[in-house]
């Protein structure tokens, strides 16, 4: 329940508003003890008096004060259920901007449904305690205090014969509900395991082919969905006693109103209206009861479901503008002119990896200058470090040790977005946002020209497919548009990182999906449009780094090699056998 | 994912049809909840007129044993009622429970028919939703939804028969606010429905925004665009919530609105009903039993737009769960039973395999054509079947199969006619025949359709052209399970499932005795590591075998096959790299797998192709070489590239080792 408390903060932006809220359902609540009243009064002018005039008078006061009660309970909605809403928007608001500045290895240890179910069915749970759980609990909580306050006014004695029952109703709910949670939990588990099962045993479809155990797939899991019906029974059979069990005892507190009250009306001391007005408020009892333990269950789902949420707002993002570079007035002033000057020469200097739930280092002491306006390509096995490495200099990743200079700046020290503004990355796996084929291109810019993005489409050679899309630019791609290739994907994605005309450009195997011919026009076209930038290209294959200007070969998280194409071939080493092999390759698919 | 997405009515008379289908066995007990329904509706009315009868004739006639009599009644009503309810409740519960569980088998059985092309095709995810939140969705359609709407309209009938056996006058005087409550209620189905659809798709918006945004996070950062795209969110949000807020409205004048309409009810009753008192045509009894009928009547229609919400949650997921369940996407077993086609019987039934040994577990492929992306393989089978069983057998059973077979069941073309130079097919004109007993390796580059040569032998797509026979007999025409039970297959990849050792090995088949798993395990050597661990064979495997090493993994795929002592072993060997010692595990047991069976291989180990009696060398989905090692080593051409691309290095290794 304390993981609540951190809704208080949001809930003030609103205070007024709830305060208006509160306030209709005090006065809602005390037009609606009206009916009551007024019918027990009709009661007893119908017994002593015979007033055809007052009749008419209470019927319409018991119209109008339920017109009134009914204006102030719309007006409930009104403010605590749109403050609800609203709320849920700051929540999802704050979520987005937060999760957008985790880091990367924060999205690769959280699985994306995890995020988004925080995003949704937690976010949700959160909203029903704002909303309805608030507006129930204040409603309840009055309502109640008000009918057990007009009663007590009325016949104290008799409220508290009729109220016999409730500490009974108190303890039956409190002991079955404790029951039925348990019970509850127990169904929950069950259907984890149920899904889990179902998930394997589909995963592993072709095992189950494969050794023909599809009968005792099967069977399992009819056997686990059998187990499954009979927890929910067994949940049910206390389930099921809640409702009537409150609906009897509520039921005693009007026979005994009848008997009691009945008794006292044949005495002459109570009369047969305030009898009715008791049965009356006894019925309108019964709804707080019922909510009551409603309610419980929305906060107590809420607060689990805060949990998890404040523990994603609670993670820090790991990477922030350095105060350290920000700290003297000098180095503000140089690196706030520091964009105009940025020009793009890289230097790793001792440069160590390791991610922060692993022990063995994914880089080692890398030393690497690029001079501006050079290529650099590295090649190496999978998983040797590559895309670790690159990503440190946009700081996608922050080094452990050692540091990255560009121009001679330490890269912590200089601002985040001018640093990330003249660098673009084309990340290995392609992600394109389901949306335009131009929205992609410009994805990365504030305004853009047409040509602009003709020009970036053509260097990257998928002008000419988007020539054959049905709506050209304005075509959608993703899951409501047309699919694209794996190289269509690519080459859009080389597109938009040219279109922020950066200064050091990386392709981290971005041109693994483009077959060779194309490959060699864009790098071709690249040629000219990097000259006086810096560029990094990752590629397993030989004829995409060949014409670098340095190549290096990582090897374990380590520079096994350095040096220009033919200087490495002669080293006779790991890029050379990569070539060898490339070359087999390639004859192999001339044949 | 557009599944997901469907707004649904609230009401869809076909899919409730089809959807009372599954109450339709245990309508007996839906009756009988009905029944109890009815029960409840009765008695509700009662107490009210009770009250009426202790107010008219007892207190009011001051007789004070007469009142407790009628005290006790009411409170044994009272008792009876809350029975009635709780068995109510506890019988609903258990016809939804039985229901849905009834559709989930159903569902399941159905996954477990459907062809791997259509695995292929969509996301697991999808399909375990399917299984239990669609199906959890319909829970309460199944147990309070379809008895409830039945208890509504008895209650009102009820009350309104005891309002009218009281006075006539009054109850319709009462009952004049009714064309008030259907225009509220009207008007209120109206704007939360389209106020509804309206939040579905701002809902949709969002989480297609949030889940773009987590998985492509990373470009969103390179970019430095969290600034620019938390805008484009928050106008997004900002659709979202207005949309809940338009919505709201509804329901804020809605639940008043009743209570409103209900208070203008008693307002009339204590006018007119008081004047009849006066008049002395009612008893004052009767008035505040009327009044009591009042927010009894109106209790239904108040709960009204929580059945709103249980329907259109019900329509939307049955749409879905149908929508799963009408897939056809399924390799039919033909009805006609495999004879040898060499001999094609057409006396009496002769029951495969059995006629002879000459051709006992050897396996040929005869001008095999295969793709992946086509739907024709169905066709092509559609086609064979009407070729081999005339074409009847089908019909009726499978409804959709007209619609399947629209491509005339024409078999596609070869590759010249009708296809790009660049076309996908996988397997072109592939044949070869392996002999019982023997090891054949296939090798090729990555891509060449080696994988896919498992895939069709085990019957797992329908090939578009040619002929695949085992021990003689085409594969179409042995039931697949059959076809399946003489292989055991070692995939690359290797899927552990949760639970113990023991029955990851046996895959839950329960003839096979401890001492047989054992036996298996120690023949490919994966004891010695079983063995080691606390509880043995009883270890416990967590989901996809998170605990063990790739090695490990590997030796309990193997004793998996092994335990089933299979006519053909088919090994795809995995291609990740093991420390050296389990290396010579993994190729010892290899070596035992294949001696004196058929094996198809995939090789991506040299001392497997060493070994082998025949290799296969595919290239680009045709077959180019074929020999032992020697020989196409000597040949000096595809083979001997792949020789130097892949197999050269392990010789170095394996010499250092």
């Amino acid at each position: 329940m304390k993981s609540l408390l951190r809704l208080l903060p949001y809930l003030k932006r609103y205070k007024k508003t709830l305060a208006l809220g509160f306030f209709a359902i005090v006065v809602s609540n005390v037009f609606w003890l009206v009916t009551p009243f007024i019918v027990g009064k009709s009661v007893d002018t119908l017994k002593s008096n015979f007033d055809s005039g007052k009749l008419f008078q209470y019927g319409a006061l018991v119209t109008g004060s339920m017109l009134l009660s009914g204006y102030f309970s719309y007006l409930t909605r009104q403010t605590i259920i749109v403050i609800s809403r609203k709320i849920e928007f700051d929540l999802r608001n704050d979520f987005i901007s937060h999760i957008q500045k985790l880091p990367l290895q924060h999205f690769q240890n959280t699985p994306t449904g995890d995020l988004m179910s925080y995003a949704t069915n937690d976010l949700n749970a959160i909203r029903n305690v704002l909303g309805p759980g608030i507006m129930y609990t204040s409603d309840t909580i009055t309502g109640f205090l008000m009918i057990i306050s007009m009663m007590l006014s009325l016949d104290w004695k008799l409220t508290m014969f009729t109220l016999i029952p409730l500490p009974l109703i108190s303890f039956a709910v409190y002991a079955l509900g404790k029951k039925v949670h348990h019970l509850f939990d127990e169904v929950q588990e069950h259907y984890s395991k149920l899904t889990t099962r179902v998930q394997e045993s589909l995963s592993g479809i072709r095992v189950v082919r494969g050794f023909v155990r599809e009968e005792y797939e099967k069977n399992l899991f009819n056997k686990m969905s059998w187990e499954y019906l009979e927890k929910n029974m067994k949940l049910a059979r206390v389930q099921s006693w809640m409702w009537p069990l409150m609906f009897m005892l509520t039921g005693i507190s009007i026979v005994i109103v009848i008997l009691f009250g009945g008794k006292n009306v044949i005495a002459g001391t109570m009369s047969l209206g305030t009898m009715t007005q008791f049965i009356m408020y006894l019925g309108m009892l019964i709804w707080p009861m019922i909510a009551f333990g409603w309610v419980v269950n929305i906060f107590q789902r809420g607060a689990a479901s805060m949990m998890r949420f404040c523990k994603v707002l609670d993670t820090v993002p790991g990477i922030r503008n350095e105060e350290l570079g920000m700290k003297n007035e000098e180095n503000k002033l140089r690196l706030a002119n520091y964009e105009l000057r940025f020009e793009g020469s890289i230097e790793f200097r001792n440069v160590s990896f390791t991610h922060n739930n692993k022990t063995e280092s994914v880089l080692k002491n890398i030393n690497l200058k690029i001079e501006k306006g050079t290529t650099l390509a590295i090649v190496g096995r999978t998983g040797c470090g590559k895309t670790t490495l690159v990503n440190q200099i946009p700081r996608l990743y922050d080094v452990n040790e050692g540091e990255i200079l560009i121009d001679g700046n330490n890269v912590k020290e200089i601002p985040l977005e001018i640093l990330r503004r003249n660098i673009a990355v084309v990340p290995q796996e392609t992600f394109l946002f389901s949306s335009t084929v131009k929205k992609n291109i410009t994805f990365g810019v504030d305004g853009s020209s047409m040509e602009e993005v003709v020009r970036v489409a053509e260097i990257s050679r998928i002008a000419k497919d988007v020539e054959d899309f049905p709506n050209k630019y304005e075509t959608l791609v993703g899951e409501r548009g047309i699919t694209l290739s794996g190289g269509q994907k690519q080459r859009t994605s080389i597109a938009r990182a040219l279109m922020t005309n950066p200064k050091i450009l990386i392709l981290d195997d971005a041109l693994s999906a483009v077959d060779t011919h194309t490959e060699e026009e864009i790098l071709q076209g690249l040629k000219t449009f990097m000259k006086e930038r810096t560029s990094i290209i990752i590629s397993h294959r030989i004829s995409t780094v060949k014409d670098a200007d340095m190549i290096i070969v990582l090897d374990d998280g380590e520079i096994a090699e350095q040096g220009t194409h033919d200087e490495l071939i002669l080293l006779e080493g790991i890029y050379a056998e990569l070539n060898e092999k490339q070359m087999l390759e390639k004859e192999l698919e001339a044949i | 994912m557009q599944d997901e997405e469907i707004l649904g009515k609230a009401y869809d008379a076909r899919l409730m049809k089809r959807l009372l289908q599954y109450v339709k066995p245990y309508r007996k007990w839906v009756y009988f909840a009905i029944a109890l329904n009815v029960i409840i509706a009765g008695l509700g009315p009662v107490r009210p007129y009770l009250t009426k009868i202790a107010i008219d004739d007892y207190i009011l006639k001051h007789d004070a044993s007469g009142l407790l009599w009628i005290s006790l009644s009411l409170f044994g009503v009272l008792v009876f009622q809350a029975i009635v309810q709780y068995l109510n409740t506890y019988f609903t519960s258990w016809i939804g429970q039985r229901t849905i569980y009834d559709m989930r088998v159903e569902i399941f059985s159905h996954l477990q028919k459907l062809s791997l092309r259509f695995f292929d095709k969509t996301p697991i995810g999808r399909l375990v939703t399917r299984v239990t939140n669609d199906v959890e969705t319909l829970n309460e359609l199944f147990s309070s939804g379809i008895v409830m709407v039945f208890s509504d309209v008895f209650i009102i009938i009820w009350i309104v028969v005891f309002m009218f056996s009281m006075d006539v006058n009054l109850s319709l005087v009462t009952l004049s606010i009714l064309p008030l409550l259907v225009i509220l209620t009207a008007w209120f189905r109206k704007g939360a429905r389209d106020a509804y659809r309206e939040v579905r798709i701002q809902l949709a918006r969002i989480n297609t925004f949030v889940q773009e945004h987590i998985t492509g996070m990373n470009v969103v950062q390179i970019f430095h665009r969290e600034e620019k795209e938390f805008e484009k969110f928050k106008s997004i949000n900002e659709a979202h919530t207005q949309a809940h807020i338009r919505s709201v409205f509804f329901y804020a004048v809605f639940y008043p609105g009743v209570e409103l309409i209900s208070a203008i009810a008693i307002g009339l009753i204590i006018w007119y009903g008081g004047g009849e008192v006066i008049q002395k045509t009612i008893s004052l009894g009767v008035l505040i039993s009327f009044i009591q009928y009042t927010e009894m009547f109106f209790r239904p229609i108040r709960d009204l737009s929580e059945k709103y919400n249980i329907m259109q949650a019900a329509m939307a997921s049955s749409e879905r769960i149908f929508k799963l369940l009408d897939d056809e996407t399924i390799i039919h077993d033909s009805k006609e039973r495999g004879v040898r086609s060499l001999e094609k019987r057409s006396d009496g039934e002769v029951e495969y395999g059995r006629s002879g040994d000459d051709e006992k577990g050897t396996i040929e492929f005869r001008n095999v054509w295969f793709r992946y992306d086509d739907e024709s393989g169905r066709n092509a089978k559609g086609k064979m079947q009407k070729e081999k069983s005339n074409g009847k057998s089908l019909d009726g059973v499978y409804p959709v199969h007209g619609t399947r077979d629209d491509g005339n069941g024409e078999l596609p073309q070869p590759p010249t006619s009708n296809l790009q130079p660049s076309d996908e097919w996988i397997l072109k004109n592939v044949s070869f025949t392996i002999e019982q007993g023997t090891t054949t390796a296939f090798v090729g580059a990555t891509g060449a359709g080696k994988s896919t040569i498992a895939n069709l032998l085990l019957h797992f797509y329908e090939i578009q052209r040619g002929e695949i026979f085992v021990d003689g007999i085409d594969i179409r025409l042995i039931p697949q399970q059959e076809l399946r039970k003489r292989f055991a297959v070692v995939l690359q990849d290797v899927f552990l499932f949760s639970g113990d050792v023991k029955t990851n090995i046996t895959l839950g088949n329960e003839k096979y005795s401890l001492e047989e798993i054992q036996r298996a395990a120690k023949t490919v050597g994966a004891d010695s590591f079983i063995e080691k661990l606390p509880k043995q064979y009883d270890e416990e495997v967590k989901e996809r075998g998170a605990t063990l090493s790739v090695g490990q993994k590997q030796l309990l795929a193997f004793a998996r096959a092994l335990v089933t002592n299979p006519e053909i072993l088919i090994l795809d060997e995995a291609t990740s790299s093991v420390d050296t010692e389990t290396e010579q595990l993994i190729q010892q047991a290899i070596t035992v797998l294949l001696k004196d069976r058929t094996s198809i291989v995939i090789a991506h180990r040299l001392s497997t192709i060493q070994h082998a009696d025949k290799i296969i060398v595919l290239h680009k989905g045709e077959i180019r070489e074929q020999g032992n090692h020697q020989e196409l080593l000597s040949l000096g051409g595809i083979y001997f590239k792949l020789y130097q691309l892949q197999f050269k290095g392990q010789e170095i290794s394996s010499v250092a080792s």
